[in-house]
């Protein structure tokens, strides 16, 4: 309960600040929207091109987009923990947020709310709308649930990988460019898997499980028979992920030296 | 003309300190070559070439013009609108020497650094990992040495001209954002020029942006005749001149209404 009600004082808080600077929510907003413009350029024009990218057509991949979208926006609003090692390490604020009586995590996650992010899911829901319309794609009345089920699946994924890559920071306080590396590995995961290499597609399915942002889930509302498996197993992986995520940080924290002073 | 010298060198050597960030870079550029590459088989199918590219040519332009990107590739917008924001360029203005000149100094220092650092070795381990071809013929290297070149000033015009904006709308991170985003779809970073329908590529002509990544890795990857090359070669060079107009017309705006916010 009292972690809910920090949630909400958070959010508050957040909401001023974020509305005193109206103008550059809208730059960003607007630069969001052009980056994921691009992306759509980039599916347009390929397949201008070719009809099938091994049995996934120009619509499919265009859902797969959409469907990703979504959960990356959760992902972003909620864990903005790119910069942990400079922001909470180098400069010991990470001492600040030890004396404080929630959970660690939780208290960066809410400093760190970047809730704009979530307009992106708008974007991603029309997307999909828009492709789910001209490849007929019915809607059954347990959809909508299971589509809230994936997405959140797909962001523990994400958090979870992030904050493992966070939890390097505790045993060695140098600076790494790993976190940008996985953004790009990251975008891996919008594509149908199976244009990969075996290897890869080990890596994306079980060891860094993007394509369960986007294509496995996805694949399930496409009505691809062959991957239900996987779809189902998204919440289940996510949770995995992102509860071990969780037990490395604790231990983490206990490892905890504090830099300077 | 020698303190220009000087800050290319300066630069050089302030990058060589912090080398070690460097060789993650070129994981993270293979990693973005091989996304692509598997991606671009899968787009030629059992296709032998699309718009007159074969799929092993598709691959070196793919590989080439992300190494090339380490080249041409600087933050001086970035780095600009710190200054600009921060007061610091009216130090900067006090100074013996031309900013924008000496920003494009920095940015060729960082780009000289990276090419023997990250795009040589990144080349190197890129060709052995996919299949990629490279012509050993001595006047395409040549072309291509040049071409790159003036890539670089294309993209660092674009950028000085990002970063002089600061100067009128105070705070333009979203405009860098969406710039550099702009540079890599329109540019030919991710597909070629050739991909886009017929009217894309005919706005697209009438545009800087080709002539900082399509240009180069086309005359790399032989897409190009020699003729098509030199034509090429020329309209990067009169981007370059072109680019030149806007730069000074801003940079005096500039001057005029600067407001040091602090410093």
């Amino acid at each position: 309960m009292f972690y809910v009600s920090m949630f909400f004082q958070y959010l508050s808080q957040y909401l001023k600040t974020r509305l005193q600077y109206r103008a550059d929510l809208f730059v960003e907003f607007f630069s969001d929207l052009l980056s994921q413009a691009i992306n759509l350029v980039f599916i347009l024009v390929v397949f201008g091109h070719t009809n099938l990218l091994h049995g996934w057509n120009r619509d499919e991949i265009i859902f797969i987009y959409g469907f990703f979208l979504v959960p990356y926006a959760v992902f972003s609003a909620f864990f903005n923990i790119w910069d942990f090692n400079e922001r909470y390490i180098v400069k010991g604020e990470l001492d600040r947020i030890l004396t404080r009586p929630i959970h660690s995590l939780f208290q960066i996650i809410l400093e760190r709310l970047e809730l704009e992010s979530l307009f992106g899911a708008i974007t991603g829901l029309a997307v999909m709308f828009y492709a789910g319309s001209r490849l007929g794609i019915e809607l059954h009345w347990y959809d909508p649930f299971l589509f809230i089920v994936f997405v959140i699946g797909g962001a523990l994924v994400y958090g979870g990988v992030f904050i493992m890559l966070a939890c390097i920071s505790f045993w060695a306080d140098a600076r790494t460019s790993l976190m940008p590396m996985m953004y790009n590995i990251s975008n891996y995961g919008r594509y149908p898997v199976n244009i990969y290499n075996k290897i890869i597609r080990f890596v994306l399915t079980w060891i860094l499980p993007f394509a369960f942002v986007g294509v496995y889930p996805a694949a399930f509302f496409l009505g691809k028979n062959e991957w239900y498996w996987y779809s189902f197993i998204t919440p289940v992986i996510g949770i995995l992920f992102f509860v071990f995520s969780v037990l490395l940080w604790n231990q983490g924290v206990k490892k905890y030296r504090g830099a300077g002073n | 003309m020698d303190k220009y010298l000087e800050m290319i060198r300066v630069r050089f050597l302030m990058m060589l300190a912090y080398r070690t960030n460097y060789y993650t870079g070129i994981f993270i550029y293979g990693i973005n070559i091989g996304a692509y590459y598997f991606l671009w088989t899968a787009i030629y199918g059992g296709k032998e070439q699309i718009q007159g590219l074969s799929v092993i040519q598709m691959t070196t332009y793919v590989a080439i013009s992300w190494m090339a990107r380490a080249f041409y590739f600087n933050n001086l917008d970035r780095e600009m609108a710190m200054e600009i924001m921060e007061g610091k360029v009216a130090v900067e203005l006090i100074r013996p020497y031309n900013y924008l000149g000496m920003k494009t100094m920095q940015g060729l220092g960082e780009g000289i650094f990276r090419l023997f650092f990250f795009s040589a070795p990144g080349l190197v381990i890129v060709y052995f990992i996919f299949p990629i071809r490279f012509t050993w013929d001595l006047s395409v290297w040549g072309l291509f040495a040049v071409s790159i070149l003036l890539s670089f000033f294309i993209n660092t015009q674009l950028n000085l001209l990002t970063g002089l904006t600061t100067f009128f709308l105070y705070n333009n991170t979203g405009l860098i954002r969406a710039k550099r985003v702009v540079i890599d779809l329109f540019s030919g970073l991710l597909l070629p020029i050739s991909f886009f329908p017929g009217w894309a590529q005919e706005i697209m002509k009438y545009l800087p942006f080709q002539g900082i990544s399509y240009i180069p890795s086309m005359i790399f990857t032989k897409g190009f005749s020699h003729q098509q090359a030199i034509e090429a070669l020329g309209q990067q060079l009169l981007w370059v001149i072109i680019l030149v107009i806007p730069i000074q017309l801003l940079w005096h705006a500039a001057k005029k209404q600067l407001v040091i916010q602090g410093g």
